[in-house]
C-alpha cells in the first residue's frame, strides 16, 4: 500500500509546537490541498512528509515504513517535493535543473537514455522544452517554477508535494499548475499541495486538509463556511461557479 | 558503481556526427563536453612542457633527455619539480574554489577569500617556529597546515550561519576578519622568531614555489590527487548540492556526508598545498568563474576543467614570476594577487549589480 499514515505527529522548534499530533492518512491517487493561514504548520507537515525533517514526534509512515528509516534513494524514486520558491547562484540550465531529478534512478556519473528521455517528457509536460538551453536564472517566475515542476516530473514519483506550488504566479500560469497537478491525480499519482488559495484549492483538489496553529480543523471534500471562519477568521460567502464548483467569496 | 557502464554508454554516445539531442550531456552535447575536457587537457599539457624551457639559462629538451650537463641538471632539478609543484597547486586550489563555492553556494568563496588559507599559514608558522619537524609521524608542516585549514573552516561556518541560512555578506566578512587576525598572529610570531626563521617565515609567506624534491611532489600528488578523485566521482551530487541542501535531500543525496567529505577534501587539498607553497591567493576564483562563464555550472565538467586550467594557470604565472625580474625571482602569490584583486574588485561590482550582497 503506498501513501502516508501519519499518527499523533508533532514537531516543536524552538520551544514552540508548530505542528501537534497531527492525525492523517493519504492514500491512493488523489489531489489532497492542505490549506490554512500563515504559520499554520503546513510547510512543515510537508517536509515532514517529504523526509527533510527527521526530528519530528510520533510517526509518519510511507507505504508502511517510517520515514525516516527509509534509504533516501529509494524514498527520492517514491516521493517528490516542490519548494516554495529555488534561487540557484550558478549558470544551470533549465534542462540540466530537470535532469537533477534523475538523480535517485543512476549510479553514473553521466544521463542515461531514459534519464533523457524522462526529462524530455516531464519538459514537454509541464510546457519548459521552448528554453531548455537558458540560464534557470534568466527564467520568470512562472518558468521557474514549471522547470522546477518538471524536475519533480522526472524523478517519476508516485507521490508528489508542493509547498506553495502557485504562489507567485500570474493567474493563467496558477491555473495551468492547478489543472496539470488534477490531471496527474488523474493518471494515479497522490498529490498533495500546500496553498493560501482557497478557491483553487476548492475548484481543483479532491480533498481539502485546514490547518491551524499546528493542528488539522477540518479534513473534507469540501470546505463550508464554518470552516473558513475557524482557519482564517474570515466571515465568507460560498457561492457556486459555472460548472457547479464551489467559489468562495470573501469581498466586502 | 555502474560508473563503467556510465561511461561505455559516454562513449558510445560520443558520436560528432549523431542527433544533437542524441548525446547531450545535461544540456551541452557530448561532443562539446569532450572538447572542453581535451582542450583544457591540452593547454595544461602544453603549459608544463613549455614553462621549462623559458627563464634565465636557455636550455633544451633534447640535451636535457640525453643527459647533456648543464641541461639536465637545470631541467631536471630547478625547473621542472618547481613546474610540476605549479600545476599541483594551481589545480588543487582551482577545484577547491570549486568545492567551496558548490558547498556554500557562494560564488566568491574560495580557499583564501574564507580565511582556510591563512589558517593553514598560521599552523605552518607556528610549526616552523616550534621548530616541529614531525607530528604524528607525518611532517609537521602538513598537519599543522591541515588543522589550521580545518579550524579556521569551522569558525567561518559557525560564524555564517544562522539557523539553516547563511548569509554572503557574514561569510565574506567573517573571512576576512580571520584573515587579519592570522595575519597578526604570524606578525607576532615572526616578530618572536629568530633571524633565520623570521626569513624563512617571509619567504613562505609570500607564496613562493621553490624547487622541491621529488620525493615530496610525491606526497603531495597523493595528498592532493586522492581527495580530488573522489569530488570528481561525486561530481553529480554537487550539482545538486550546489542548488540547495533541501533540493540535493529530496532528490537521495546523503546531504550531510557529502558535506562533510567535501570540507574534509577541501581543508585537505588546501593545507597539502600551503604548506609547501604558502598561501596563494585567487586561483580558486579567477579560474572557476571563468570556466562558468564558458562551460556553465555542471560539475562534471567544470571540476576537472578547473583542475587542469588551474594547473596551465599557476604554471603561466609562477614563469612570469620567474623572469619578470631575473635574475631574481617573484613570489608566485604576487602575479596571481595582482591579477587577482581587480578581479574580484569587478566581481563584486557585478553582483551588486545583480542584486546579491
Amino acid at each position: 500500500m503506498s501513501g502516508f499514515v501519519l499518527r499523533e505527529a508533532t514537531m516543536r522548534y524552538n520551544g514552540t509546537q508548530v505542528l501537534q499530533q497531527v492525525t492523517l492518512a493519504f492514500e491512493g491517487p488523489q489531489f489532497v490541498a492542505v490549506v490554512g493561514p500563515n504559520g499554520a504548520g503546513k510547510s512543515t507537515l510537508l517536509s515532514i512528509l517529504a523526509g527533510l525533517r527527521r526530528n519530528y514526534i510520533g510517526s509518519c509512515a510511507y507505504a508502511g515504513t517510517e520515514v525516516r528509516a527509509w534509504n533516501r534513494r529509494a524514498f527520492a524514486r517514491e516521493v517528490s517535493f516542490v519548494p516554495q520558491a529555488v534561487r540557484i547562484e550558478f549558470p544551470f540550465t533549465a534542462e540540466q535543473v530537470v535532469l537533477m531529478g534523475r538523480t535517485p534512478h543512476c549510479d553514473g556519473l553521466f544521463d542515461s537514455p531514459e534519464d533523457l528521455e524522462a526529462a524530455e517528457q516531464a519538459m514537454a509536460t509541464t510546457d519548459t522544452l521552448a528554453f531548455r538551453n537558458r540560464d534557470f536564472r534568466s527564467l520568470s517566475g512562472g518558468e521557474r517554477q514549471r522547470v522546477i515542476l518538471a524536475s519533480a516530473l522526472a524523478q517519476r514519483p508516485r507521490t508528489l508535494l508542493l509547498d506553495e506550488p502557485a504562489t507567485f504566479l500570474d493567474l493563467s500560469h496558477q491555473l495551468a499548475i492547478y489543472r496539470l497537478l488534477a490531471q496527474l491525480a488523474q493518471q494515479g499519482l497522490l498529490i498533495i499541495a500546500a496553498t493560501h488559495d482557497l478557491n483553487l484549492a476548492a475548484s481543483f483538489a479532491g480533498r481539502i486538509v485546514a490547518l491551524r496553529a499546528g493542528r488539522v480543523v477540518a479534513d473534507s471534500a469540501v470546505l463550508d463556511k464554518g470552516t473558513v471562519r475557524e482557519v482564517f477568521g474570515v466571515e465568507v460567502e460560498l457561492l457556486k461557479g459555472p460548472g457547479g464548483k464551489p467559489w468562495i467569496y470573501y469581498g466586502e | 558503481m555502474g560508473n563503467r557502464s556510465a561511461l561505455r554508454e559516454w562513449v558510445r554516445r560520443w558520436r560528432p556526427w549523431g542527433r544533437p539531442s542524441a548525446c547531450y550531456v545535461a544540456g551541452g552535447t557530448a561532443c562539446a563536453t569532450g572538447a572542453a575536457l581535451a582542450l583544457a587537457a591540452g593547454v595544461a599539457v602544453a603549459a608544463v612542457l613549455a614553462a621549462p624551457l623559458v627563464g634565465a639559462a636557455h636550455i633544451d629538451y633534447a640535451r636535457a633527455l640525453a643527459g647533456l650537463s648543464p641541461d639536465r641538471e637545470i631541467l631536471f632539478y630547478a625547473r621542472l619539480p618547481r613546474v610540476l609543484l605549479a600545476a599541483l597547486a594551481g589545480g588543487a586550489l582551482g577545484v577547491a574554489g570549486v568545492l567551496f563555492q558548490a558547498l556554500l553556494r557562494d560564488a566568491l568563496a574560495t580557499p583564501y577569500t574564507l580565511g582556510i588559507s591563512s589558517g593553514a599559514s598560521l599552523g605552518v608558522v607556528l610549526a616552523l617556529c616550534l621548530g616541529w619537524r614531525q607530528l604524528l609521524g607525518l611532517p609537521a608542516v602538513w598537519v599543522a597546515a591541515f588543522a589550521g585549514a580545518g579550524l579556521v573552516l569551522l569558525i567561518v561556518l559557525a560564524v555564517a550561519t544562522e539557523g539553516r541560512r547563511m548569509s554572503s555578506f557574514t561569510l565574506l566578512l567573517a573571512g576576512v576578519t580571520i584573515n587579519s587576525i592570522c595575519l597578526a598572529l604570524i606578525l607576532f610570531l615572526q616578530n618572536i622568531a629568530s633571524f633565520s626563521q623570521a626569513f624563512a617565515i617571509v619567504h613562505w609567506l609570500m607564496g613562493g614555489i621553490d624547487p622541491v624534491e621529488y620525493s615530496t611532489l610525491a606526497w603531495l600528488a597523493l595528498a592532493v590527487l586522492a581527495p580530488l578523485a573522489y569530488v570528481f566521482l561525486r561530481a553529480r551530487d554537487f550539482n545538486l548540492l550546489a542548488v540547495g541542501e533541501e533540493w540535493a535531500a529530496a532528490r537521495g543525496v546523503a546531504v550531510g556526508r557529502l558535506m562533510l567529505a567535501g570540507y574534509l577534501a577541501g581543508s585537505l587539498v588546501t593545507g597539502s598545498v600551503t604548506s609547501l607553497t604558502g598561501p596563494i591567493g585567487f586561483v580558486g576564483l579567477i579560474v572557476p568563474h571563468a570556466l562558468r562563464l564558458k562551460l556553465g555550472a555542471d560539475h562534471r565538467v567544470l571540476l576537472p576543467c578547473s583542475f587542469l586550467w588551474g594547473a596551465a594557470f599557476l604554471v603561466a604565472c609562477d614563469t612570469v614570476a620567474r623572469i619578470v625580474l631575473a635574475p631574481a625571482e617573484l613570489p608566485v602569490g604576487v602575479v596571481t594577487a595582482m591579477l587577482g584583486g581587480p578581479f574580484f574588485i569587478w566581481l563584486l561590482r557585478s553582483r551588486r549589480r545583480s542584486l546579491w550582497l
